[in-house]
């Protein structure tokens, strides 16, 4: 049957005379006798019910992007959801160097052939130690939510404790992913936040610490988006207690927030999307995860960490893993968790970022979104019954926007100004009802004066 | 030399550019890429915005990133991709178990599209139809090469599809009202180390099955692991010896008849597409690594799609949310009160799913099975010749193999005390791709080769020439094996400051503390 069959670009040894030479070599006449292992009953016996396939690259590409044309990108309509997930500049050299071959379709090669892959990644875990004040920085994680689920279980082995304290803000689907992760480790313990303020309560985070604390985590800023000015403190009540201090930081906000490791953290862990990733309908996120550069810190981590040293030759660099012992790959189920392919190609391309940005680069994305943020806050608080900004903190890019005075509820708001071509902020009144209707609104460098006064003026429109 | 293979090595040379640490290359000042800038009329209103973040956490000190311009960084990362090798570029055969094969470039073009690339993840439903009707198409395709009733598409890995399995395994134990009394998930010494490092940070005790007498683990040695504690069994098949362990229905039904339940690792089912399916096997969840078997890139690590099937009965424990179809349309379903929460963030990473399912539309079924079948065949072409090479053996060498084998250098360490390792980094020097194997070698000095379907026989047939000529290099000039590479990017590593807490570098900034600035080389 399969010989009747045209040759398949992707099978180049289907050309009939090649399979015949091959199974010539191996001494079989026909394939079937290879699958003899098989039991009859074990066999599927007929062809699989998959739709016909597209006989050329044309007849494929019709097919999908006319799947694909029923979407519409946040090119196409003008976005304000955030919430985890954020729209940024994408410098174009970031997808140049992630759609190069050499790093695309490379996997686990050694540190010879893939000299290229080690120190690229090398350098992505420097940059990110140098925003947040680290030594010691991870390959990337699956995601944020992942590098903290690890770090919650780094602190629990660490400190031989079995509870970490969370804020209650904390993303709901970030909280589902550590929840199961950390279940027969680690027990999580919400802690309330400050209802005029957003930020963690303080009060209730002192009830709660006590010496069977393994970790205090805070976000900063946090998932709805307030910058938390007490995490010099909150640190500083981990560490009375001898639990450690975790902080989960968003790295965009690191050119002009201060570094974590300077205001007590002794765990650092965050999501990497928004360094030069494309959103990828959620597909874009990396986490990572970074320390002080302590050998008993450097033991617990699950992941593999590149490092540098000397080659044979006089003044090269050779780079190789460091303290691979500790792995899965090569203790199994000994090991600290486990590891495996991750995201590494979004590491590279942060990397990429991180280089092109500088110091200069990150500062002025943060000034840009500190601007944008207190500019449309400023400009929706003028519109009878909106409450903007919902939190009495400072806002780096999100920020909750309450629409209970309006009588609208957030859903009825953000259906009409889909009409308008706008995706309006993230409705949070199944997430957090105790926020009544209230809704997340992300801005970012590539919002224009115009694009916010445009979303003001709508929203007006609407709840008038 | 050659007589084997009856090709040319490739005279080589990888790109070294002596590229340096990219913070050695910063002139301070240097811009990269310029942030949109505020209209003045917007700072007019907001501020400098660098004075409103409050002064407990204001940064005093910038980081120091490296500064270059805009073409410094291309040129820096293009060179680094130089030193590097993708399966583009090499027939990637020597990384068995991770199913190295062509990735359609189309199928690149389509994900790169910006109604994919540009779309967040919580936009209006009415929105994002096209690319979960993919999301839904990919599902349907799964169950019918599997024989299961529901796919997520959300674990981000193979590793964590196993966990996500894992995690599967216990909440239904839970259901039952059996965890933690039954707390023992067992595994396979020849399956990925995931498989049971998985299991233990799910909270399990992991008991792990030894090949018996044919290169698989005997149903008698599964008999006596099974106890009132068993939870499951998480499998693969073939295992990675390439070997198919043809009792794996009674594997099952031993397991189900102790209670537990069975979940297949498929990371190895680029040989058996069409062929056999997890459902006839008996198994209540399985997974297919997209990266592997569906054809998408590896991307160095990621990010992947460990695509996670159940059967009707274990379905209501996927992970939220899953993609529903009324008929009209389509939607993402959270009101699952059995689920075991999430895996990874909003829906995975749909680029490879898109991907995968280009893939799968590219072939259809009569090409899935065709692949299959080239899988195997040219695995056992590599075998037949390799099986020659003086100081390989094969583990088994009368049983059959599927689409890889797991080989043995023991002989050649024996003899002329040249190992694995330094097979490997001699082969770096041919342009070609190698490695050893996962750990624990229970097969000395390993390295399994896995040559798919998407490699031209001439081509298999240089990465053959190449490792009989390190053979015979190596019994002619031991040293000069073990002092490769020498046509590589870089020379053989010194390894002793990667293992000492004093010296290890895992920044540049560690670098600095620990060493001081170096000379230029």
């Amino acid at each position: 049957m399969p010989e009747a069959l045209p040759v398949h670009p992707y099978l180049p040894n289907s050309v009939p005379e090649i399979r015949a030479a091959m199974l010539r070599e191996i001494g079989v006449e026909d394939v079937e006798e290879l699958y003899a292992d098989i039991p009859p009953e074990l066999r599927l016996g007929r062809p699989l019910d998959l739709p016909a396939p597209f006989a050329s690259e044309t007849a494929l590409r019709r097919h999908v992007e006319g799947l694909l044309a029923r979407n519409t990108s946040t090119q196409e309509a003008l976005s304000f959801l955030g919430f985890g997930c954020y729209q940024h500049q994408v410098p174009a050299v970031c997808d140049e160097i992630n759609g190069r071959s050499e790093f695309l379709t490379a996997y686990a090669g050694e540190p010879y052939e893939d000299h290229g892959r080690f120190q690229a990644l090398f350098e992505y875990a420097s940059m990110m130690g140098e925003l947040v004040g680290m030594d010691v920085v991870s390959v990337p994680t699956y995601d944020g939510a992942q590098a903290t689920g690890t770090v919650l279980r780094m602190a629990g082995r660490l400190t031989g404790r079995r509870e970490a304290l969370v804020p209650r803000t904390m993303h709901p689907d970030r909280l589902r992913i550590v929840r199961n992760y950390v279940e027969p480790a680690i027990d999580l313990v919400a802690v309330g936040f400050d209802r005029s303020t957003g930020l963690l309560d303080l009060a209730d985070l002192r009830a709660k610490v006590s010496d069977r604390t393994a970790a205090v985590l805070v976000e900063n800023p946090t998932s709805l988006g307030s910058i938390e000015a007490q995490a010099p403190e909150i640190a500083a009540l981990a560490h009375g207690s001898g639990a450690l201090s975790v902080v989960y930081v968003d790295p965009s906000s690191l050119g002009v927030l201060e570094a974590p490791a300077n205001y007590g953290a002794d765990l650092i862990c965050g999501d990497i999307q928004a360094l030069g990733i494309h959103m990828n309908f959620g597909g874009g996120h990396g986490g990572f995860i970074a320390s002080r550069d302590e050998e008993r810190f450097v033991r617990e981590y699950p992941s593999r960490l590149f490092g540098l040293t000397t080659t044979a030759v006089e003044g090269e660099w050779g780079f190789g893993d460091v303290a691979f012992e500790r792995t899965s790959f090569h203790e199994r189920e000994h090991a600290k968790e486990f590891v495996g392919t991750a995201t590494a190609l979004w590491g590279i391309t942060a990397g990429v970022y991180l280089a092109l940005m500088g110091p200069q680069g990150m500062r002025d994305l943060g000034a840009a979104c500190l601007q944008r943020s207190r500019y449309l806050t400023s400009r929706l608080s003028t519109i009878p019954g909106v409450r903007a900004p919902a939190f009495e903190s400072v806002a780096f890019r999100e920020f909750v926007v309450g629409f209970t005075g309006t009588g609208r509820t957030v859903a009825e708001i953000n259906a009409a100004l889909l009409e308008r071509g706008i995706f309006g902020g993230v409705d949070l009144s199944g997430y957090f009802p105790e926020l009544g209707q209230a809704a997340l609104y992300a801005v970012s460098e590539v919002h224009t004066k115009d694009d916010l006064d445009r979303l003001v003026s709508a929203v007006a429109e609407i709840v008038a | 030399m050659g007589t084997i293979a009856a090709t040319k090595t490739r005279r080589f040379h990888n790109a070294r550019w002596d590229e340096p640490v990219i913070f050695e290359l910063s002139t301070p000042g240097s811009r990269g890429v310029l942030v949109p800038t505020t209209e003045p009329a917007l700072a007019a209103e907001a501020g400098d915005g660098l004075s409103a973040p409050p002064e407990s956490v204001r940064r005093r000190t910038p980081p120091a990133l490296p500064e270059l311009s805009q073409a410094q960084v291309l040129r820096h990362y293009l060179r680094l991709s130089q030193e590097n090798l993708g399966a583009d570029l090499n027939a990637d055969i020597g990384q068995g178990t991770c199913t190295m094969k062509y990735n359609p470039k189309i199928n690149d073009q389509l994900a790169r599209s910006p109604k994919l690339a540009e779309l967040h993840p919580l936009q209006d439903p009415s929105t994002v139809q096209g690319i979960l009707e993919v999301m839904h198409r990919l599902d349907l395709a799964l169950r019918e090469i599997s024989g299961l009733d529901r796919f997520t598409l959300q674990p981000a890995s193979g590793s964590q599809a196993l966990f996500g399995m894992q995690s599967i395994i216990r909440a239904a134990q839970r259901a039952r009202g059996e965890w933690p009394r039954r707390n023992e998930l067992i595994v396979t010494i020849f399956s990925h180390p995931s498989g049971a490092a998985t299991a233990a940070v799910a909270g399990f005790k992991v008991i792990t099955l030894h090949p018996g007498p044919d290169g698989y683990p005997t149903a008698d040695a599964l008999r006596a692991a099974i106890s009132d504690r068993t939870a499951g069994l998480v499998i693969t098949n073939p295992e990675d010896t390439g070997i198919f362990n043809p009792q794996i229905a009674e594997f099952t039904r031993i397991v189900h008849e102790a209670g537990g339940i069975c979940g297949y690792d498929q990371a190895n089912a680029n040989g058996i597409l069409g062929i056999t399916r997890a459902r006839e096997a008996g198994f209540d969840l399985c997974f297919f690594n997209l990266h592997k078997t569906f054809s998408t890139p590896h991307g160095s690590g990621g990010p992947a799609c460990g695509a996670l099937g159940a059967t009707a009965e274990l379905e209501r424990f996927l992970p939220v949310p899953v993609v529903d179809f009324d008929g009209t349309r389509y939607r993402l379903e959270y009101d699952r009160p059995d689920s075991i929460g999430k895996l990874r963030a909003w829906y995975g990473v749909p680029g490879v799913h898109l991907r995968a399912y280009a893939w799968i539309m590219s072939l259809g079924a009569e090409g899935l099975r065709r692949v299959a079948e080239d899988a195997v065949i040219a695995n056992n072409y590599v075998l037949s010749k390799v099986r020659r090479i003086h100081g390989i053996t094969i583990p088994w060498p009368d049983k059959r193999r599927l689409e890889q084998v797991r080989y043995s250098w023991q002989r050649l360490a024996d003899e002329a005390g040249v190992t694995s390792e330094d097979v490997g980094r001699r082969m770096a020097d041919f342009g070609l791709h190698y490695w050893t194997s996962h750990h624990p070698w229970l097969i000395p000095e390993p390295f399994t080769l896995e040559p798919t379907e998407a490699y031209a026989k001439v081509e298999l047939d240089e990465y053959v020439t190449a490792m009989e000529r390190v053979a015979g290099e190596a019994y002619a000039d031991p040293d000069f094996v073990r002092g490769a590479p020498y046509q590589s990017t870089v020379h053989k590593n010194d390894p002793g400051p990667l293992d000492d807490p004093a010296r290890w570098a895992i920044t540049w900034r560690a670098y600095l503390r620990k060493h001081g600035r170096r000379s230029a080389p």
